[in-house]
Parts: structure tokens; C-alpha cells; sequence
């Protein structure tokens, strides 16, 4: 008899989900308060109790392993050329390990971004530029500024191969901490990310939970071997692929909505479906996750009300009968997002402020899926109407997995998840229009994420039977 | 070997030609960077400054070139492209026109070479090598 406990040092919640290897089920969950600025053991321990308190019978523990998002989790600054093109290539690279990514940069950095570089908070720098053959004067120029800089902050390049000896003489000569790494686009429009993301991965591990105050962790719980939202989107391939014998579901999709920010991640190619559909721009990761970080129900709130203004905000927020319509003016959603955005660990204690909570959810849902889904443009041609596709056609995703408190937490989600369908006025989205809602309701997602690392079947038997 | 971007500008589907002038020019050395048909002119350009190419070939077979190629050359000195080749050809005018007017009309406009509909390719091949120099 033995368990493997799943750990999740989150920004807010420490969360353990405790999996019985032989009985092949889930033992039980538990969560405490997040105690980075103490000791972060005590909120892992305090959420430990909790979890032997409920199930005194509990077998074992033989293996733990934990991922976090705590103290602000892991943030880059991607650096490319042109920026539809490398600039893009690095940020999805970021994304795609489980970083949140507030600094883009293209062509020559200037001194007012390397300043800008300089005072951001920044973990970890990915440094793209030019195809293998292409153009090696511009990530060559930025490697010098980078090094001439000193901003100990450990440098990813993954660019244009030909300059690859030259960087490295101008970063061994400085003090910088480098990696070289393949090319994030190596052939024009074509995405090449696992290598950056496995070191992103790397760093991650080594350093930057140390500089988070994370590191003690390791003490008692080994080795914490990822970011969480790289966890959720591991979770997800897996789900989606399925393992050996072990059927998955197919393309799908997560979202995630959090106090400040909301991530979805799709599985799936993501394909034009007609012929008379032309594919642009750069290639999609089968992997995509996007993050955005102006959408979340609690330190966001301020910032979804901005982006709707109090009149479209109606449109979202369907009361229940006991609140009179009259009273729903402006100053009705400016308090209560207010609430929100001051008190970030509050619960909704009635029908109205659940309708709120599911209000602001619906939101982020909506706007997050506008920007992560492709879109088609109709052009007129002398042989007819053709169409671009930019980004990925999502039409087809067969399943949409809620996770994150609010919906976890909330007594409708899945009519937060129908916003998915949500038809938008302004292009013509690629979203889901017949997709399954699913409900991450034990909150296993990212614990199934580290499971499949060991034990990918189990994870996948577990996620398959808890997701409804 | 010298890098080159080709692809069919505008609304423009012809993807026959596309796909001999690719096959023809890899054959003879060149590194082709095919951005495809329904390309855009901020197409070329990103694509030719990431693959720091020498030169952008740009087809048209339906007739709206001229208006598509407008300020093409202005873009490209924009983006620092102003030393990059640019070649057109095709059936790059509206109706049947003069192509001595035509081709005056284009290289006016900034690019270094403009082919007739039916030109030789061969001859285009040899006027690009002759254009870029060894590599």
C-alpha cells in the first residue's frame, strides 16, 4: 500500500491531492494558506494535517511531487525580430513552459527597454532571433546589450544557429548565466520549442525556486519539477492523447480562471477544415496555452470592469429574481468588483454575489477565448471568395475542461463555460460550437499533470473518471 | 547559398507557378523561402528580414498587381530591405498592355527586374545570379 502525494504550491492556496497507487483512486484533497513570505512548510504542513485529520487510514506516503505558482510564479521576457515572427516564436516558447510573460521585445532592444529589463522582476530572459541561415546581426547586437547589462538573470538563446559561436563568446566573456539552445523558429513560420522549454524547465528547478523562497520545500516534498500551469497543460496532453491501451478524449480544451489571471490550453491541431481556407502566420503549437493576465476574478476585477465598462457588464450578469433590475446601475458592479480586487481571498456568501462571481467568470471566459481561438478573414477574389485563417480553428474541440476556484466553486459552472460558444460581433472566431462542458470539480488537474510524469495511466484513469 | 523569399502577393490564388519557380530555383542553389499564395507585402518583408534573404520575387498572375506592389519598395527601405532585389513578374497589369510601359511603370516604382507573362525562367535564373554575385 502506498500513496503518492501531489503538491501545488499556488500563488494563494497550498493544495495536496492524495492518490492511493494500488487502489488506484484518489485518497482525498486538502488546502492551506500559501506561506511563502514565513516558511512555506508551514502552510504544506498545516494542509498535510488537514489531509491525515480526514483519512486516518490513509496507506503510506512513499512519493511526493509538487509544482508551484507561488510568490508570482515563473516570469520571462521574450526577445525576437520581427514580431509576428521570433518575437512570437520565444513568447509561446515561455508560455508553453508554464511562464507568464509581461515583456515582449523585437528587433534592436533599445536602452530604454533594457532599462525596462532591468526593473522588471524577471526570472528568466529567452533570447530568439533569425531563421538557421537568416538574419544573425540583430540577436547578435542584443547579446551584446544583454551582456553589457549585468542583469543576473540567466539567458535562454534559442536563435538563428549561425550566430550561436559568436554569443557565446560575448556571454562567456561576461558574467552571464547562458544556455544555448535549437532555434524556436529554425525555418520561417515553423515553431520549434521543446528544447527551450526543457531547459526553461531546467532553470526552473534549479534556481528560481530557491529565489522564491520555495526551495525548503524541497526538504520534505523532493524536488518541485515544475510550474503548475506547465503541469495543467502536461494534464491535458495527456488527457487529450491518452496512454498505450488507455483511450484519451480527443482535442480539447482547459480554462483556467484565477484571481489575476486566466489560462487556456487546447490540444489539438487546430486545422483549417475547407480547402478554400488558407493558413497564415506562424505554426501553432498542437500544445498551445495562452495566458492573460488583465482576466481574473479577484486582483483583475478592477481590469475586467475597464474592459467591458458597466454597461456591457449587464449583458453577462444574469441576477437571480430577488434583485430588482433597477438597482443594477453602475455603481451596483463598480462595489462589488471592488470587494473583489481589495479582499482577494473573499467568498460570495449570497444568490447575488455567487451571480457576480459567475459574472465576472463569464467574462473572463469570453475574453480569453476571443484571444486564444483563430479567426478567419474573407477576401474577394477574382476566382471567388477565399479565406485566411490566422491562429487555430477550434470549431471542432470536442471537450471544454472548467478548472480554477471560481468554477470549481460555483453552483452553475457550466453556464460559465457555455460563454465559450459565446458568438462574438467583431471577426469571425474559430471557438468551439459544440463542445462537452466538463467540471475539474476535485481540483486534480494539475496534481494529474505531476502523477503522469510516474504514472501516466493512473493519471489519466483518475482524470477521466473525476472530470465531470 | 543565397537566400531568397517568392510567393504570390495579394488576393491572388495561382499556386502552379508558385510551385515551379520554388522547384526550379532550389535546383539551381538558391534557398527558397516560400511564403505561399495570398501573401501580403508585410509577408515578404518579415519573411526576408528573419531570413536575411537577398532578394524577394514576387508573382501575380491575376491581373491586380500593380496596385498590390504599390509603395512595395518604399516598405522594404522602411524596413531596412533597401538592399534586397526585387523582382516582379507575371501578369502583373490590368487588360493587355505595352510591357515596355509596363516594365518602365515598375522599375520606377522600385524593382530591379520585371518578367513578361511567359518569360523564360531559365533566363530570370541566370539575371538573379548575375544580380547577387557568389555568395
Amino acid at each position: 500500500m502506498s500513496v503518492h502525494l501531489l503538491v501545488d504550491f499556488g500563488s494563494t492556496y497550498t493544495k495536496l491531492v492524495a492518490v492511493d497507487l494500488e487502489k488506484e483512486e484518489i485518497v482525498g484533497t486538502s488546502r492551506s494558506m500559501t506561506t511563502v513570505k514565513t516558511d512555506v512548510l508551514e502552510g504544506f504542513d498545516l494542509a498535510l494535517e488537514k489531509l491525515d485529520k480526514a483519512h486516518p487510514d490513509m496507506a503510506e506516503i512513499t512519493a511526493i511531487s509538487a509544482c508551484s505558482s507561488a510568490a508570482g510564479g515563473l516570469k520571462m521576457a521574450a526577445i525576437g525580430l520581427v514580431e509576428e515572427l521570433t518575437a512570437e516564436a520565444a513568447k509561446r516558447a515561455c508560455l508553453g513552459a508554464g511562464a507568464l510573460v509581461n515583456h515582449v521585445y523585437s528587433h534592436h532592444l533599445a536602452k530604454k527597454e533594457i532599462k525596462e529589463l532591468q526593473q522588471a522582476n524577471i526570472d528568466i530572459i529567452l533570447l530568439a532571433g533569425g531563421t538557421n541561415g537568416g538574419n544573425k546581426e540583430c540577436i547578435i547586437h542584443n547579446a551584446k546589450k544583454l551582456a553589457e547589462a549585468k542583469l543576473d538573470v540567466p539567458i535562454i538563446v534559442a536563435g538563428n544557429k549561425d550566430a550561436e559561436d559568436e554569443i557565446d563568446e560575448i556571454l562567456s566573456a561576461s558574467d552571464t548565466e547562458y544556455y544555448i539552445v535549437d532555434n524556436v523558429m529554425p525555418k520561417l513560420r515553423q515553431l520549434n520549442v521543446e528544447s527551450a522549454k526543457e531547459v526553461i524547465r531546467k532553470i526552473f528547478i534549479t534556481k528560481i525556486i530557491e529565489g522564491k523562497g520555495i526551495k525548503k520545500a524541497e526538504e520534505k516534498t523532493g524536488e518541485i519539477i515544475m510550474p503548475t500551469p506547465e503541469a495543467v497543460l502536461q494534464a491535458a496532453e495527456l488527457l487529450a492523447k491518452g496512454h498505450e491501451d488507455e483511450e484519451g478524449l480527443g482535442e480539447l480544451m482547459v480554462i483556467d480562471i484565477g484571481g489575476a489571471t486566466t489560462d487556456v490550453h487546447t490540444i489539438g491541431r487546430g486545422l483549417p477544415k475547407r480547402t478554400e481556407v488558407i493558413l497564415k502566420g506562424l505554426q501553432e503549437p498542437f500544445a498551445k496555452r495562452t495566458v492573460e493576465g488583465d482576466l481574473g476574478v479577484r486582483h483583475s476585477a478592477n481590469a475586467l470592469l475597464s474592459i467591458v465598462s458597466p454597461f456591457g457588464f449587464r449583458k453577462y450578469y444574469r441576477e437571480p429574481d430577488t434583485i430588482d433590475e433597477d438597482d443594477l446601475d453602475d455603481d451596483f458592479f463598480e462595489s462589488g468588483v471592488k470587494k473583489r480586487q481589495e479582499q482577494i481571498d473573499y467568498l460570495p456568501d449570497s444568490d447575488e454575489e455567487r451571480a457576480f462571481d459567475r459574472a465576472l467568470a463569464r467574462i473572463c471566459t469570453d475574453y480569453s477565448m476571443s484571444r486564444h481561438v483563430g479567426s478567419v478573414e474573407v477576401v474577394h477574389t477574382p476566382l471567388g471568395n477565399m479565406y485566411y485563417q490566422t491562429g487555430k480553428d477550434l470549431t471542432g474541440m470536442k471537450y471544454v475542461i472548467g478548472t480554477g476556484g471560481v468554477l470549481i466553486f460555483n453552483e452553475d459552472p457550466k453556464a460559465i463555460l457555455r460563454e465559450v460558444q459565446h458568438k462574438s460581433d467583431k471577426k469571425l472566431e474559430l471557438r468551439p460550437t459544440d463542445s462537452e462542458p466538463l467540471i475539474d470539480e476535485k481540483y486534480i488537474m494539475s496534481a494529474m499533470g505531476l502523477l503522469g510524469q510516474k504514472h501516466p495511466k493512473l493519471a489519466l484513469r483518475l482524470l477521466k473518471r473525476h472530470l465531470k | 547559398m543565397h537566400t531568397v523569399v517568392i510567393g504570390v502577393i495579394g488576393a491572388d490564388v495561382h499556386a502552379v507557378g508558385n510551385k515551379i519557380i520554388e522547384h526550379v530555383l532550389k535546383k539551381r542553389g538558391f534557398n527558397v523561402v516560400n511564403i505561399g499564395v495570398l501573401s501580403s507585402q508585410e509577408d515578404f518583408i518579415n519573411a526576408a528580414i528573419e531570413t536575411d534573404a537577398k532578394a524577394i520575387l514576387v508573382s501575380s498572375l491575376y491581373g491586380h498587381g500593380e496596385m498590390d506592389c504599390k509603395y512595395m519598395k518604399e516598405n522594404c527601405e522602411e524596413a531596412g530591405l533597401g538592399h534586397v532585389k526585387l523582382y516582379v513578374g507575371g501578369n502583373i497589369v490590368v487588360g493587355k498592355q505595352d510591357f515596355k510601359e509596363v516594365e518602365a511603370r515598375f522599375k520606377k516604382m522600385g524593382f530591379d527586374r520585371v518578367y513578361p507573362p511567359g518569360a523564360d525562367i531559365e533566363e530570370a535564373v541566370e539575371q538573379l545570379k548575375e544580380d547577387l554575385g557568389s555568395p
